[in-house]
């Protein structure tokens, strides 16, 4: 009998297996769409197959992975900063913050600011507001601690999703209807600065995140457990909370808010591989980047030629997903 | 290799409530040392301030001379190891990696060592849980994290170990077994305080007893001299009489 620990072997399979899912995906799913692709006219350059594949597909097929790795990973965290399986990247009102900024744009009407759409440029803002607020109510003092910041972020996230039905019933009609739209998230097509400085944002987030995976084993635990073994507590929530934010906002400003990535794929991997974040952390980015490519991949085909939103397919699957993830709840609590 | 801790009218206040007052105490090894009081007395308070993790308090705690508050956290954590008195988690961490979780102040990498792994094993084999180690903690029984608990701490190997009631789930053989491993430590030059409301397991097993009462210390000695008859009438508010095992250890007998 012998103690195993995280054996190099484990992590190392782990991550790999990961890995070479999303590579499948991504090599795979751009070819899956209304339009078929012939690879051949592709790479010999040619009209439309070229364009359809370079401009629309692989772009779309890069904004879903970034999305759903990004949301996996910072619902991952903030399930271990919260210590709350059911916490997810929306959980503190990253999102609301957000949808409230995209929100605000579309009803004034605001077409760009700079280089950027002004529904981009005003979620960003919204979502950095709500950071900005949650951290202020939460993060100065002594007497910082996780549920601060849920208390605080819950408080925000509820008077976000106030005022967007407020800027929502003061909206007109066809406003209204690109309001609704924007709510229910979407994976389209961008081009490649885009998806430039969105890596931009979440290489570096992603990175402390999963460099501290030792770390977040501590926290997801306690505080006072982690406190006792080494951590300083406060800045390894702080810098959690940015960090998540971070990964959430930026995706969410293009995107539009889409659910159940962040739910599903951390807590499905824990049953599959444990809860050590150190390979959880790494898995979670790898395979939420493949499910969401693969949720929005169906949304191209299954009604084709219409376009359905990938938060449509996320949540049909996260939906029963969450009721049977409720229902063991119970009966680990109780049998 | 020494742990020592040194109070110097330390006192705590919740609000406006006062729950230590003026504590003045040295601990150092080699006695097994049991904190014992009735409920509010400010204990888990006093052991808190000890492993740094409650702040905010007046008067002066030092360990090993310097400030507990001037501390960096990894170096206390890899000197002094604090035992709650339950973890819940909602993670399906198994047994073994909570242990290992005590090595987190001496990790050098993203994996665990040799010597991590093998501190682990020793620390379980201690508490009598290494067949435990694949199971999830969460399935395990009060008793059975407890002693988890117990292992990571001592996995953590360090020179000062505070318990905070280390045996409310534990059935009497592992009382029993608690308090002999605590006595083995003892004998191995560890600092080791525990809070306890069990007073026979006190009196039995502890070297020295410091006994709390709404924030102050009433009693501080060995046994037989803490728990004195009209002592623990005054404090506890029950009649007791101490009593001698022809071994010389005490026990306590309650009366109605």
């Amino acid at each position: 009998m012998r103690i195993e620990g995280l054996g190099k072997r484990r992590y190392w399979t782990a991550i790999m297996l990961s890995a070479a899912v999303a590579v499948v995906v991504l090599l795979l799913s751009p070819l899956v769409g209304p339009t078929k692709i012939d690879l051949g006219r592709v790479l010999a350059n040619q009209a439309p197959d070229y364009q359809v594949f370079v401009m629309l597909r692989v772009p779309r097929v890069l904004l879903a992975m970034l999305a759903g790795g990004s949301l996996a990973l910072a619902g991952a965290v903030f399930q271990s900063l919260l210590r709350d399986a059911l916490a997810t990247p929306y959980t503190l009102g990253v999102s609301s913050g957000a949808s409230l900024g995209a929100v605000t744009a579309i009803c004034l009407g605001w077409q760009r600011v700079g280089n950027l759409p002004a529904v981009w440029a005003s979620a960003l803002c919204g979502a950095g507001l709500v950071m900005v607020l949650v951290l202020g109510i939460a993060g100065i003092g002594q007497r910082t601690s996780s549920f601060m910041l849920l208390l605080a972020g819950i408080a925000i996230n509820s008077m976000c999703s106030a005022m967007i039905l407020f800027v929502n019933s003061m909206a007109g009609f066809s406003q209204s209807f690109s309001i609704l739209r924007w709510m229910m998230g979407g994976i389209d097509a961008v081009d490649y600065s885009t998806l430039g400085w969105l890596l931009l944002l979440i290489a570096p987030a992603a990175g402390i995140v999963i460099w501290r995976g030792l770390a977040w084993n501590l926290m997801a635990v306690g505080e006072e457990w982690a406190a006792a073994r080494g951590v300083s507590v406060k800045p390894l929530l702080l810098t959690g909370y940015i960090a998540a934010s971070v990964l959430t906002a930026p995706v969410t400003a293009v995107t539009g808010p889409i659910g159940f990535v962040g739910l599903i794929v951390p807590h499905a991997l824990r049953m599959r591989i444990g809860a050590d974040h150190r390979v959880l952390l790494p898995c979670s980015f790898l395979l939420g980047a493949a499910f969401l490519a693969v949720c929005d991949a169906v949304g191209r085909v299954v009604l084709a030629p219409a376009d359905l939103p990938v938060g449509i397919i996320t949540a049909l699957l996260g939906g029963p997903f969450f009721i049977w993830l409720l229902r063991t709840r119970w009966k680990g609590a109780w049998l | 290799m020494s742990a020592r801790f040194e109070l110097r009218g330390v006192g705590m206040h919740y609000g406006p409530a006062e729950v230590l007052r003026g504590v003045d105490l040295v601990v150092e090894p080699p006695r097994l040392t049991a904190i014992v009081g009735p409920n509010g007395a400010g204990k888990s308070t006093l052991l808190g301030i000890m492993a740094g993790l409650r702040h905010g308090f007046n008067g002066d705690c030092l360990f090993d001379g310097r400030d507990i508050r001037a501390w960096k956290r990894p170096d206390l954590a890899r000197r002094v190891s604090f035992v709650p008195q339950a973890a819940r988690i909602e993670f399906p961490f198994t047994a073994e990696e909570v242990v290992l979780m005590g090595r987190a102040p001496h990790a050098a990498g993203l994996f665990e060592s040799a010597r991590d792994r093998e501190a682990a094993y020793d620390a379980m084999d201690l508490t009598g849980t290494l067949e435990l180690r694949c199971r999830d903690f969460r399935s395990l029984s009060g008793g059975e994290q407890q002693r988890i608990i117990l292992a990571a701490a001592l996995a953590q190997d360090p020179r000062a170990l505070l318990l905070d009631e280390p045996m409310t789930f534990l059935d009497i053989h592992y009382q029993v077994t608690l308090y002999r491993t605590l006595r083995t430590l003892c004998d191995r030059g560890v600092l080791v305080i525990a809070v306890t409301h069990d007073l026979n397991l006190a009196a039995a097993y502890a070297q020295r007893v410091i006994m709390l009462n709404r924030g102050d210390v009433v009693a501080d000695g060995p046994p037989a001299e803490a728990f004195a008859p009209e002592r623990l009438r005054a404090v506890f508010d029950v009649p007791a009489e101490l009593l001698t095992a022809p071994d010389g250890r005490h026990w306590i007998r309650y009366a109605d």
